[in-house]
């Protein structure tokens, strides 16, 4: 069965408190998920008050600042900080989403900070995303053809032709609503979740790619697609304002129109 | 610990080429269900409140029992699909997922063959 309950080794403890400078006059409360696999103990929440005058805006910068000032064991990934390199997806007050452009502001009052939801931890706030990469690699995202490439121009597109890819090819593939997906929380070994089926879209929606049947062919089956009940999590919490659920529903159509048409 | 590569996991035992027409029948049956409700709740509201035979001589209408024998197959059948969708999304065992599905199939093919042999008992009268 599907497990709802936390095994006894991920029952979270009250970890340590790093309080501010007593100088310090604006300051927000961070609760930050805490694993480390080499102690053997179970995960912890950690509170960091932050001073917010000496702090920057996202909540990016907090994390940085509490790595940097508090605590430099806190392991996280991050990169580019604008939103484009999908590395520091994470669950902020119950929600994916990228830290870099998430402001601080946003919310009212205490920030918790999770790893994104029901994949393996492997430190603190680093999930393994092993699996979801391979499903990514599974889908072939890259262009297909028969037709060899022209000898002096590139591969033509129409303006309209072209415009069918926005709102597909943003995706940064942060993982923020494959796992904020609970069909994908509950099957993620066969369904592929809403990054991946996005992605797998942008290719059958690509006017120069010349193997949309054998890609339809590849994503018909119960657990790859069908998995998909439209709950919409995906569309919900996507940080990039892209439309995963939108483009599944669009690949069933194409799936029923080949059958049913 | 598996030493297969993370691809080959990913890829499984490939796709089963099928899923479409579940998908679809379930769209199709539920649509199908919402008109066909109108006759059976007539036909329930007969049941609660008017005499047996009039009841009776509704239902031997061939509309009212295409009717109600419509429903019964289509929402016998729209259950069924529906089951297994709920089995498939939180059974992660494969055998009990099966077996279920397999249970759940015959258990309302049966449902929906009692019903109509009643249907065709009452009419019959």
């Amino acid at each position: 069965m599907a497990e709802f309950i936390l095994p006894k080794n991920s029952t979270l403890t009250e970890g340590k408190t790093y309080k501010a400078s007593a100088e310090a006059t604006s300051v927000r409360l961070f609760k930050v998920y805490r694993w480390d696999p080499e102690t053997g103990k179970n995960p912890r929440i950690d509170s960091f008050e932050v001073d917010m005058d000496k702090c920057g805006p996202m909540v990016l910068d907090a994390i940085l600042k509490i790595k940097n000032e508090l605590d430099p064991s806190l392991t996280f990934r991050r990169s580019c900080r604008e939103g484009v390199c999908g590395s520091c997806a994470m669950n902020i007050n119950g929600k994916n989403t990228l830290a870099c452009t998430k402001a601080i502001d946003s919310f009212a009052d205490t920030i918790s900070i999770f790893p994104l939801p029901h994949l393996q931890v492997i430190k603190d706030l680093v999930p393994d995303m092993t699996h979801f990469y391979a499903q990514y690699a599974s889908i072939k995202p890259w262009i297909t053809t028969q037709t060899p490439a022209p000898a002096d121009v590139e591969r033509l597109q129409s303006h309209e032709d072209r415009a069918k890819l926005d709102g597909l090819y943003e995706c940064v593939l942060c993982a923020c609503c494959s796992t904020s997906c609970p069909s994908y929380w509950w099957n993620s070994e066969r369904y592929l979740g809403p990054a991946v089926l996005l992605q797998a879209y942008r290719w059958l929606a690509d006017s120069r790619d010349e193997h949309t049947g054998a890609r339809l062919d590849d994503l018909e089956d119960p657990f790859k697609v069908f998995r998909c009940h439209t709950i919409m999590n995906c569309t919900d919490t996507c940080p990039k304002g892209l439309n995963p659920a939108k483009a599944i529903a669009e690949t069933k159509q194409l799936l029923a129109k080949r059958q049913l048409g | 610990m598996s030493l297969r590569t993370p691809l080959a996991i990913a890829q499984g035992l490939g796709s089963a080429k099928s899923g479409v027409l579940h998908w679809w029948m379930q769209r199709l049956s539920a649509v199908a269900l919402a008109p066909l409700s109108l006759p059976l709740i007539m036909f329930f509201n007969l049941c609660f409140n008017a005499p047996f035979q009039e009841t009776i001589i509704w239902l031997q209408h061939p509309f009212n029992s295409a009717c109600l024998a419509f429903w019964i197959i289509l929402a016998f059948y729209h259950a069924a699909l529906g089951l297994q969708v709920v089995v498939e999304d939180y059974v992660a065992h494969e055998g009990v997922k099966i077996i279920s599905i397999g249970l759940i199939k015959l258990s309302f093919a049966l449902l929906a063959i009692t019903a109509l042999l009643a249907v065709i008992r009452i009419i019959a009268i």
